[in-house]
């Protein structure tokens, strides 16, 4: 009893210990700092980030379309905008494709050969 | 000059070629994904974005120039894969070549197989220089003869004609992997070779298209509990049982074949213990292994995670023999890294021929080597502005704190878009290729 309401002194073996705890709370990794520094920015970042989030966004990897036909209609989109631009407006509206697309509109999907500059 | 190279400390390295356009707007198309000498060296392939593959051929060293190692020109080109749509899943199936593996020559041809995320294909590389001329039924240009007209028969003879170098697909693997192919590896047998994918590897037959045996399968009965992923997958060089996988947490796992059908028991398990004081949010992305290579003699592999290269005994799984760090600067700034999803770039490595030394890329297209008998490391930049012809290379080093030493570049001005990924020693001299983002390096070392 009178112990406790005395307060005993800590023995200098205990006082070095708390000492460097103390050092070592204070003294952040950079890694640890980088992380403070993200959920920072970030508040509601979840606490596993190798969880399965992560990989199964991994695994997913690849542009999703609607169908084949929305896939064929974006490609023949981009094949477009690479063709040199002579063709006059109203032509244009017609080929870039807004409108419901019928089996003769679609352009067969070639592949486009061209060389690799390696080869050049 | 500190330069790093197989059987000495002196070795330094000289431009030699650069392929590809000068032009900074760079096509997705032509972004380099894999390269690869063969077994050999005499032929180096590239694999790009665009399904395309680029076969270049050393040319024999001229009686004129005995000092210079021949030159590296364009052999065969071909388009590999292309962009395919997964009907079922309404998912665009990517054309990029993966990976390319040489298999070892067995005739006049050359075999390769080059992968995309869902197939992989066996090409033939073949040379035709004499062509069979004089038919009796059909003229030098093809049309037939009127039978009629023809009063004297004679035995068609071989001509020479010029050098034509014609690939052809011999064998199409398909419809085996549901989730993205990440590495081939022939076996050494030369029969056989695995893909792998992020949950699953498979064993095939180079004969046969129609099977294939699942020797690994990770994937968890409910996906929500998934933790790792397979990122990469290796035949031991000349054990042709054993096999090994590394995994998006850090861990290799050997894997033995004669053990059981399925390997999910693996025989070896290598993983570096980690201190849990150290750990953050990071700790487990940059752990995950982004490639993994036994090295010539089968002793040793190697690994790269995202800060270090790690070489490992494959007699001691507690931790690695050596590590080495790429850029360690790098620790102090990856939620910008993580931001900007560099944090998951996937770096390659290689060993030269001796296994004395191995290299790695970086970013600023700087690639680094590490001398492991002599504990030397250098820095190079693969860049045009050191692309006079045989001008030897200067190390370079990167400022991390401080005042910053005249011809020395500080973290912040590094260019991270400038990545070398894709590197590959030539398996006997020391002839590196290093790919940037759309151009291959070559380099040689001063004879």
């Amino acid at each position: 009893m009178s112990e406790e309401i005395e307060g005993r002194r800590p023995s200098s073996d205990e006082a070095t210990h708390k000492e460097q705890q103390e050092i070592d709370d204070n003294v952040i990794t950079p890694e640890k700092a980088e992380e403070v520094k993200l959920k920072a920015r970030y508040p509601h970042l979840g606490a596993k980030p190798g969880g399965s989030d992560l990989l199964r966004k991994r695994l997913q990897k690849g542009q999703k379309f609607f169908d084949s036909g929305d896939y064929n209609m974006a490609k023949a989109k981009v094949k477009n905008k690479q063709q040199l631009p002579a063709v006059t407006p109203a032509e244009k509206a017609e080929i870039t494709g807004d409108h419901i697309p019928t089996p003769q509109d679609i352009p067969q999907r070639k592949p486009s050969i061209v060389a690799s500059k390696l080869a050049g | 000059v500190l330069g790093a190279g197989g059987g000495g400390n002196d070795v330094q390295w000289c431009f030699s070629q650069v392929k590809g356009a000068i032009d900074d707007d760079v096509a997705e198309a032509d972004i380099i994904s894999t390269v690869e000498f063969n077994h050999s060296g005499e032929l180096l392939a590239t694999g790009d974005k665009g399904g395309r593959v680029v076969i270049f051929q050393q040319e024999l060293e001229s009686k004129n120039q005995p000092q210079c190692r021949g030159e590296y020109n364009v052999y065969s080109t071909f388009q590999s894969h292309e962009p395919e749509f997964d009907y079922l899943k309404s998912l665009e199936i990517e054309e990029k070549i993966n990976k390319i593996r040489w298999l070892p020559q067995k005739n006049a041809a050359q075999f390769l197989l080059s992968t995309n995320d869902k197939t992989i294909k066996l090409w033939k590389i073949s040379e035709r220089d004499k062509r069979p001329e004089g038919y009796n039924l059909k003229e030098e240009d093809g049309r037939y003869r009127d039978p009629t007209t023809v009063t004297t028969l004679r035995v068609p003879v071989f001509q020479p004609m010029d050098l034509m170098v014609e690939a052809s697909p011999r064998r199409v693997f398909a419809n085996a992997h549901t989730y993205h192919i990440n590495s081939i590896s022939v076996n050494s047998d030369c029969e056989t070779y695995l893909s792998a994918d992020d949950l699953r590897i498979n064993l095939w037959n180079l004969e046969i298209t129609d099977r294939s045996f699942n020797i690994v399968d990770i994937k968890p009965v409910n996906m929500e509990e998934l933790t790792e992923v397979i990122t990469a997958a290796e035949f031991h060089p000349n054990q042709c049982n054993t096999f090994v996988y590394s995994s998006s947490k850090g861990t290799i796992r050997l894997c033995d074949m004669r053990a059981s059908a399925l390997c999910d028991q693996h025989s070896k398990l290598f993983e570096e213990p980690e201190d849990p004081s150290n750990r953050s949010f990071f700790s487990e992305i940059i752990s995950s292994i982004s490639d993994v290579k036994f090295s010539h003699s089968g002793r040793y592999m190697m690994t790269r995670d995202y800060l270090s290269v790690k070489i490992w005994d494959l007699n001691m799984e507690s931790r690695p023999v050596e590590t080495y760090q790429v850029h360690e600067y790098l620790r102090s700034k990856l939620c910008s890294l993580y931001e900007n999803d560099c944090i998951f770039d996937k770096f390659e490595c290689c060993w030269n021929g001796n296994d004395s030394v191995v290299m790695t890329g970086s970013y600023n297209n700087f690639f680094r080597m590490f001398d492991r008998g002599y504990r030397q490391d250098v820095t190079l930049e693969a860049s045009r502005e050191s692309s006079k012809p045989r001008s030897v290379l200067k190390p370079r080093k990167v400022c991390t704190g401080g005042k910053r030493k005249k011809d020395e570049i500080s973290v912040d001005s590094l260019d991270f878009n400038k990545k070398i990924l894709h590197t590959a020693w030539h398996p006997q001299d020391n002839i590196i290729a290093v790919a940037t983002t759309n151009n291959l390096y070559i380099f040689q070392d001063k004879l």
